[in-house]
């Protein structure tokens, strides 16, 4: 009777975590109340981001791989790719040409993740790379966001990704921008509708709650960590709260910055990403507090409206830096070290 | 206060914690449910002489001898070792490589033995009276009954319990924690035969004499804490209840979870005072001082979805797997892994002929349900999951780097060595990576590599000190030589008046005071390689004796024509070295002697610590004997080198000091005027040769005659300061 050989395999002999395919499903599905919110607010122009975005991820990565002669099936199948476009195409414009998006998505996976080695090697939030990189060269088309709650009907929404000519009619901007605009001026900005939301600026307070909702529950399940979501949420109410304090007309209040842009997305979602986070516990809530200010310190001072990719795009640079200097002391090394 | 909220929020009766940690599925409830049951009756006994952690015990019996029951059939040698037993008795029938569980599987040496089936006890010489005997006693008891630790890693308890001079115990610590999912042995080991514990308990107090006895335990075994706490009652023992939790039944963990302590890197729990002793054992020590039965068998937990009745097995040691499995009703056709220990930190048994050893506390047959093939490694992701449950506090993702570029140094600077392999980080690494495996791996280099250092250094050191002795010797022997020679040369100086033979004894002297010189050479060479004190002194020498064999060679063609008289009367005539030249060739042999001592010294230096190093890090390896050894080397060393600089300096000195008296002027002065005349003739030619078109001839030829001139300064101040340098022996370099 020939018996099959039993598993010779390393201990441990069982796993206890959800493997990095099913960490990265648990975080699309967690995205979809957001991006159904978005839906309702703008139309279909999110989700034809969205899609597009991840389509052109997977592309990318595909043909990436092949290039560097890596094995398709294993490395596709971890989701990361899928994950790095959905993102991105979260956190573009509605109504963003195809091509942008291309560039953006295409740009993301091939140059900022496979050219540094792939999944694991990047240095840098492939998502937040792509989105900086079409900032920087199409500024115009990065920061024109339709009026939150008039969604754009399906043709509209369709010719405007498609680049119709033609197709045009932007209005309004973001509670952010609004606020940027009439700082300081007390008559001004309580007449701007969009700033008086029933938590903060309008629609803008729902897309954060459902991203909130979605982040809660990666939580509640273990897939993130409670360090990064709260250090970012913490880092940047702090200062919120005290700037708001001396002067409320100069600086917008905690609540305010907690559910407009991109926070909640940045929170739970983006900086999140494990890749191009600190890797010790220390430096991990030392990283998300520090992005935090950050993007506090960008809406308050600097020039763009939002500031959650650069925040975290600089906060990737000082990684190395943080984890070497919050490395953990090791058992039996107390005495010695101190 | 707030540590009181903490310690009532955990439900832990202890206010202290370890950090990271996890909570895998328990599986116990399977087998934990039936009373512990006999094992099978066996047909052969293998017997690895290695069931413990340490040496190897030494036969002492041989191939067709007869055994009882309890027999010791094998001795504990070298510090950390322990006694082996005939489980049964019956007939030895094979000494030699069979194959034994472990997790660097393979052949190890093992007694097999033949049951007669009779099952018959030797003598036992119980000691129900233990708190007569001596401590040391108690200590030797233990280990001629072969105790070694229950609980997983075979650590003989004989090394645990015998302590050193003027070493304390304030804390005896009793693991019954039992935090491996699956494994239900002491639980139902702790629940049926609590008495036995804790006179068990009872011994290694008496034999520890510790200011407190803590028993750690997880809070889901209520019913073996009950049991315990029963037993405990009149005695003085703290009974600590912890959160389940793993690895909170590692030794470090739990020390740490009950009294705050951290046993530093590279050291023993003895060595802080505490002393930790698995319950199992603790049972084991009864049972080998009151009853006098060695340690010949275990609770052994059979689990697993691929057998029919899981459940606790009291086990003869040496007992086939395969046996006990089909005891436990194996279906062979489901299993397909196979694993001895918990599922954490066990290994997988590809082949069921090993027997079970001291350290099987658990067998799990799975099926492809329960343990399936693990799922492909991926790449990290740098979640720092690991480091989260690390309960090392190191950070395994930087250690999987750098295990797998072997780069093993930077493994070891990040605490390599304070890995504790307990497989938290592996078992929620999302990647699936087998951290643990790369660990070991890694970890076996640096064995590999500090044993190969050790090694060498020690073959260096008995290679300098044969050295030395030749040294000696040959220097002694050169010193008899030389006096010889100076002898016939007196001699030949003598003779040599007489006309005839001049020439030939001129050659004779000639090939002698070669052979002299490179004689010196030698001896010099040699005891600069080894170092030896007289260094200096051969190395002159040497030189002297060649400048001897020089002179006599360049006399020697004119010999054969010069008169007898100036002959005879040359060597007077020749100039004898100047104090410079000598100078010059001592501090010469100076400088190479103190490189050499110095270059010596940092080796040996190098050496020794290696050396510590691998002491600290395998403290209960005990061939670690010659640091002492090495550090006085060292000591001596460095004080010779100290000694050739000082030499080396007081000549520099004074080389300088006579210098300044004989110029004038120190080195330094003249170094600076070389160079200045150097940089003025420099720019001379330069306007020399910019001026060539427009300047008229007169001033051409001017210029022409200061440059000479400065040429000629230059030239004189090179030369002074050459001269200088050389008659003073000051050597450029
Ligand atoms: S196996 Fe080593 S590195 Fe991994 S969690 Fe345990 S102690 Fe830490
Ligand atoms: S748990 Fe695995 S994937 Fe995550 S950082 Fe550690 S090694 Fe990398």
């Amino acid at each position: 009777m020939a018996r099959k050989p039993l598993i010779n395999a390393p201990a441990p002999h069982t796993a206890g975590a959800l493997g990095t395919a099913a960490v990265m499903r648990q975080v699309l599905y967690t995205t979809l109340p957001g991006l159904a919110t978005l839906v309702w607010l703008f139309g279909a122009g999110p989700l034809l981001n969205v899609l597009w975005a991840a389509l052109v991820a997977l592309a990318a990565e595909a043909l990436m791989l092949r290039l560097r002669g890596r094995p398709l099936a294993l490395h596709l199948s971890d989701g990361s790719a899928l994950v790095t476009g959905v993102l991105l195409g979260l956190s573009l414009p509605p109504g963003s040409p195809w091509w942008l998006i291309l560039i953006g998505s295409g740009f993301a996976i091939m140059v900022a993740k496979q050219l540094y080695g792939g999944l694991g090697m990047n240095p840098f939030n492939p998502a937040m790379v792509g989105y900086v990189v079409l900032l920087v060269s199409f500024p115009l088309a990065m920061t024109r966001w339709a009026e939150p709650g008039q969604p754009f009907s399906l043709s509209h929404s369709l010719s405007l990704f498609l680049d119709l000519p033609g197709a045009d009619g932007f209005s309004g901007a973001t509670p952010l921008d609004t606020f940027r605009t009439w700082v300081g001026n007390a008559p001004l900005l309580a007449e701007q509708p969009i700033l008086h939301g029933h938590v903060a600026g309008a629609g803008w307070e729902w897309v954060n709650l459902a991203f909130l909702a979605g982040g809660l529950y990666l939580l509640a399940r273990r897939v993130i960590g409670w360090r990064i979501p709260v250090g970012v949420l913490l880092g940047l109410a702090a200062p919120a709260v005290v700037a708001n304090l001396v002067d409320p007309l100069r600086f917008a209040g905690p609540l305010f910055h907690l559910f407009s842009g991109a926070t909640m997305l940045g929170a739970f979602f983006i900086a999140t990403d494990p890749v191009s986070a600190s890797t010790t516990p220390r430096g991990r809530l030392i990283y998300a507090l520090l992005i935090g200010v950050l993007v506090w310190v960008i809406r308050s001072f600097g020039g763009y409206p939002d500031a959650l990719a650069f925040a975290v795009l600089l906060l990737n640079l000082a990684v190395p830096f943080i984890d070497y200097y919050t490395r953990p002391t090791a058992y039996g090394h107390r005495s010695k070290r101190q | 206060m707030i540590r009181h909220l903490w310690t009532r929020a955990r439900r832990s009766e202890s206010e202290y914690d370890f950090p990271g940690g996890v909570h895998p599925p328990a599986h116990k409830a399977r087998s934990n449910a039936a009373p512990i049951r006999v094992g099978p009756p066996p047909d052969r006994l293998v017997l690895p002489l290695n069931m413990h952690l340490g040496a190897p015990a030494r036969p002492r019996v041989t191939v067709g001898e007869r055994v009882l029951k309890g027999q010791r059939i094998a001795d504990a040698q070298g510090t950390v070792s322990t006694s082996v037993h005939a489980s049964t008795s019956g007939t030895v029938v094979a000494i030699g490589p069979h194959p034994v569980p472990g997790t660097a599987a393979g052949d190890a040496l093992c007694i097999v033995i033949d049951s007669d089936g009779e099952d018959r006890w030797g003598p036992l010489e119980p000691w129900p009276d233990y708190r007569r005997a001596a401590p040391t006693e108690l200590v030797q008891r233990l280990r001629q009954a072969g105790i070694a630790g229950l609980g997983g890693a075979g650590f003989p308890s004989a090394a645990k319990t015998r302590l050193g001079e003027g070493q304390r115990v304030h804390t005896l610590i009793i693991n019954a924690a039992e935090c491996e999912p699956y494994i239900t042995a002491d639980d139902r080991l702790m629940r049926e035969r609590a008495g036995q514990i804790a006179i068990g308990i009872d011994i290694l107090q008496h034999l520890l004499n510790p200011s407190r006895t803590l028993i750690g335990i997880e809070d889901d075994k209520p019913e073996a804490i009950d049991a315990l706490r029963a037993a405990m009652s009149e005695r003085d023992c703290e009974l600590r209840v912890v959160p389940t939790r793993y690895p909170s039944g590692g030794e470090k963990q739990l020390i740490q979870l009950l009294t705050g302590l951290e046993i530093a890197s590279g050291t023993l729990p003895s060595q802080a005072g505490v002393v930790c002793q698995n319950v199992a054992t603790a049972y084991a020590i009864k049972r080998a001082v009151i009853d006098g039965e060695p340690l010949i068998s275990r609770i052994t937990t059979v689990t697993g979805d691929a057998v029919a009745r899981p459940g606790n097995y009291e086990v003869l040691l040496g007992t086939p797997v395969e046996q006990l499995l089909q005891h436990a009703g194996l279906d062979r056709h489901r299993l397909v892994r196979l694993l001895m220990g918990g599922p954490m930190m066990g290994f997988t048994l590809s082949d069921t002929s090993v027997p079970v050893v001291k350290i099987s506390n658990c067998l799990i047959a799975a099926d492809a349900r329960e343990l399936p093939e693990p799922p492909p490694e991926q790449a990290c992701i740098r979640c720092g999951d690991c480091a989260t449950v690390c309960p090392a506090s190191l950070l395994p993702q930087q250690l999987y780097w750098h295990a797998r570029c072997d780069q093993f140094e930077r493994a070891r600077q990040n605490d390599l060595i304070d890995c504790i392999e307990c497989g938290a980080c592996a078992y929620v690494c999302p990647s699936h990576i087998p951290l643990v495996h790369y660990y070991r791996y890694a970890k076996q280099a640096l064995r590999a590599h500090d044993d190969e250092q050790i090694k060498a250094d020690r073959a260096r050191l008995r290679f300098e000190a044969r050295q030395a002795r030749l040294e000696r010797e040959q220097a002694e022997k050169e010193q008899r030589r030389r006096a010889r020679l100076e002898a016939n040369r007196d001699r030949a100086a003598a003779t040599s008046a007489a006309p005839d033979h001049h020439g030939g004894n001129q050659k004779k002297q000639l090939g002698r005071a070669i052979t002299a010189y490179k004689a010196a050479q030698r001896a010099a060479a040699t005891a600069e390689a080894q170092g030896a004190a007289n260094a200096v002194e051969l190395r002159q020498r040497a030189s002297d004796l060649k400048q001897q064999a020089d002179r006599l060679q360049g006399r020697a063609p004119q010999a054969d024509t010069a008169p007898s008289g100036v002959v005879a009367a040359a060597p007077k005539a020749t100039p004898t070295a100047t104090a410079s030249d000598q100078r010059e060739r001592r501090l010469k042999a100076l400088k190479s002697a103190y490189g050499r001592a110095h270059k010596q010294y940092k080796q040996a230096h190098a050496a020794l610590q290696r050396a510590q190093r691998a002491q600290a890090e395998h403290p209960q390896s005990n061939d670690h004997n010659d640091v002492a050894g090495m550090e006085q080397r060292v000591a001596q060393l460095k004080a010779r080198a100290d000694q050739e600089r000082a030499a080396l300096d007081t000549l520099m000195e004074q080389a300088k000091s006579d210098l300044q008296q004989r110029a004038g002027k120190d080195l330094k002065t003249l170094k600076v005027e070389a160079a200045r005349a150097e940089v003025a003739l420099r720019r001379h030619a330069e306007r020399l040769r910019a001026g060539r078109d427009s300047a008229d001839t007169d001033t051409l030829r001017r210029w022409d005659a200061e440059l000479k001139q400065l040429e000629r300064e230059a030239h004189r101040s090179r030369e002074a300061l050459t001269q200088a340098v050389r008659a003073q022996g000051l050597v450029e370099d």
